[in-house]
């Protein structure tokens, strides 16, 4: 199987997100970046796929801060080639993003009869809409997203989607095709960092000259902001025993204790 | 009169699911506000009996066929792209859920329409619409406007009221008949959920992991003050990823819907996909180390704190008050 994965950095919402001086993007300057998890699975779906059913395995990404640590990461793991597309990844909207691997796609012989591409499902940041359905209508590839299970076969694929409530569904996908992946079937592996670190040595990351998109942002965005704090909870402070205390009291008033 | 407002009406197994109804709640204050008809459109085998339910509408467009069960994407904006050319359609309504995601983006692809995810909030401002997106699990909230009221908008489940887009009259159908090429994605069969050994849907009291919890060794901690309290743990999605907790117990847009009356939201951030499944909780307490936890905007009941901290003192703490 020809697998590609694509790769995105999000920021990290662990850290605290300060809106830009225009008032409708993000800071940069306070962002920390981390591999988008639904790709991670994408990932790790491949590695599992290529263990399975053989082939190779291509990771691609923009650029963006941390992405040469998350390529290498991914060669660590597997993968069998990375490259990176040296556009600004955070001033592209998922639109542009799409045009822009349409168009890598396109170039001759990338897309095989066995070929698969693997973005995640949806990203956090995803306001434009998600990256595998926009590429699939771009490449006339099927589609089908919130995948958490992938078996190969000549030809297609089977694959398990989520509905709600645990209900899932299984498919069948004839190659090539785009799957929005949400889950592997498995945690993404963990790599020592020491094996990282030969690969970083060993290997080289390939870049695709590719043309930036007339338009990186295509919505009218009039304004991003934090949620304001109206209608926030009762908030309980003290020492942890102060506050278990009120917790006990807070039970005790909805009559469960 | 303005462009029709069109919504893509849900079903799962022959039922027509919430979003359906909160967003043809929605619709049909955008419809008043800007001066133009709502449409629905349902497709699937048994959609013309289904129709009957989507009275909030003007008019419903059906495609009773069984190979759009399940369809995938691309088949379904192929009638989508139908109904917008037949009504002049400029605003169209698609469910931020699992059965209809990637639906809205490949109609932005075919048509060129611009698409609005992840929406909490809408209104009309003259024949614009303006619409409120949340993005980055629920930490910034973005205005986006469509300037001439044309394009997609995702609604998130949960944020618009159900009952407002209920009716018992039956709408004017419009059947389509349309021809459905083969598709390279075909369903086959459903997987039922794995029936675990609690139903968290029946209980009382949950005692929710995120995946501040750490450490499959540390899930212990809930168990205890689950045990004590009479209810059971579960989990958001990264904790069942790991495995540290089977399916069954998980809440949110791919799991289970749930209304205790005690959630306890334990190391869970808030992002909007668990908030779907424990929003109508009845006291939603909340305990995380980030003050500014998307979760606090929506729980009754606050601690910034170290839930490996306070679990066993509050475990101690119900064991002693229950004597
Ligand atoms: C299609 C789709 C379906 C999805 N379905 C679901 C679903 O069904 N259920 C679900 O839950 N998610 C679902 N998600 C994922 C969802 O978007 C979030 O990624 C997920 O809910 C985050 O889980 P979390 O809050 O445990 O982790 P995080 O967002 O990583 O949050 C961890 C939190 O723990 C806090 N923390 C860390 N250490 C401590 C400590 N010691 N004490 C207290 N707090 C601490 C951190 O401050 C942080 O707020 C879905 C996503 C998609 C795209």
């Amino acid at each position: 199987m020809n697998l590609y994965v694509l790769l995105k950095m999000v920021p990290d919402t662990v850290e605290e997100l300060e809106v830009a001086a225009d008032g409708k993007s993000l800071d940069s300057e306070f962002l920390r970046f981390k591999l988008s998890e639904p790709d991670d699975h994408a990932l790790e779906q491949a590695l599992i796929l290529k263990e399975k059913m053989g082939g190779k395995v291509t990771v691609v990404a923009f650029d963006a801060p941390e992405v040469d640590d998350v390529l290498f990461t991914a060669l660590a793991k597997g993968a069998d080639r990375a490259v990176k597309i040296p556009l600004n990844q955070a001033s592209l909207g998922t639109v542009a993003s799409a045009k822009v691997l349409t168009e890598f796609f396109a170039a001759a012989g990338a897309l095989t009869s066995d070929s698969l591409l693997l973005p995640g499902s949806q990203a956090i940041d995803d306001l434009e809409g998600e990256l595998a359905p926009l590429l699939a209508a771009a490449l006339k590839l099927p589609y089908i997203g919130v995948v958490c299970g992938v078996t190969g076969d000549a030809g297609k694929v089977t694959v398990l989607k989520e509905f709600a409530g645990g209900l899932r569904g299984e498919f069948e996908v004839t190659l090539p095709a785009v799957l929005g992946i949400q889950s592997a079937e498995k945690p993404p592996r963990y790599v020592p960092v020491a094996k990282v670190r030969a690969v970083m040595k060993s290997a080289q990351i390939e870049e695709a000259a590719l043309a930036s998109p007339e338009q990186p942002i295509q919505l009218d965005i009039e304004r991003m902001y934090k949620p304001e704090a109206a209608g926030r909870a009762q908030m309980i402070e003290g020492s942890t025993e102060e506050v278990a205390d009120q917790l006990v009291e807070v039970l005790a008033k909805n009559s469960v204790i | 009169m303005a462009n029709p407002i069109l919504v893509l009406a849900e079903q799962l197994r022959g039922e027509i699911s919430d979003i359906t109804f909160e967003m043809l709640g929605v619709g049909r204050a955008l419809a008043s506000a800007v001066g133009a008809p709502l449409y629905a459109v349902l497709l699937g085998s048994e959609a013309a009996p289904l129709a009957a339910k989507l009275g909030k509408a003007d008019k419903v467009f059906v495609a009773d066929n069984p190979q759009l069960n399940l369809a995938p994407a691309a088949t379904v904006t192929a009638v989508l792209k139908t109904v917008i050319d037949q009504s002049q359609a400029g605003l169209v309504l698609v469910g931020c859920t699992n059965v209809s995601l990637g639906i809205g983006s490949t109609l932005a692809a075919q048509t060129g329409l611009p698409l609005v995810n992840f929406c909490r909030a809408a209104r009309a401002d003259g024949s614009a619409i303006q619409l409120t997106s949340q993005l980055f699990g629920g930490k910034i909230l973005s205005d986006v406007k469509l300037p001439d009221g044309r394009g997609i908008a995702c609604l998130y489940p949960g944020a618009f009221p159900a009952d407002d887009g209920k009716s018992d009259q039956a709408p004017p159908v419009e059947k389509l008949d349309l021809p459905v090429e083969a598709p390279k994605v075909t369903f086959k069969q459903y997987i039922e959920p794995e029936t675990g050994d609690v139903d968290i849907t029946k209980q009382n009291i949950l005692v929710g992991v995120g995946r501040g919890i750490q450490s499959q060794d540390n899930v212990q901690l809930a168990e205890d003050l689950a045990q004590v309290l009479g209810g059971a743990v579960c989990a958001s999605r990264p904790v069942i990823d790991q495995g540290w907790q089977p399916l069954s117990r998980q809440v949110g847009k791919s799991g289970m819907t749930v209304k205790p009356r005690v959630y306890f939201a334990l190391g869970i951030s808030g992002a909007p996909e668990h908030w779907e499944g424990m929003q109508n909780s009845l006291c939603i307490i909340a305990v995380n180390t980030d003050p500014k936890a998307p979760i606090f905007d929506g729980a009754h009941i606050g601690v910034v704190g170290d839930v490996l901290e306070l679990l066993p003192v509050l475990t101690d703490k119900v064991k002693a008050r229950k004597g």
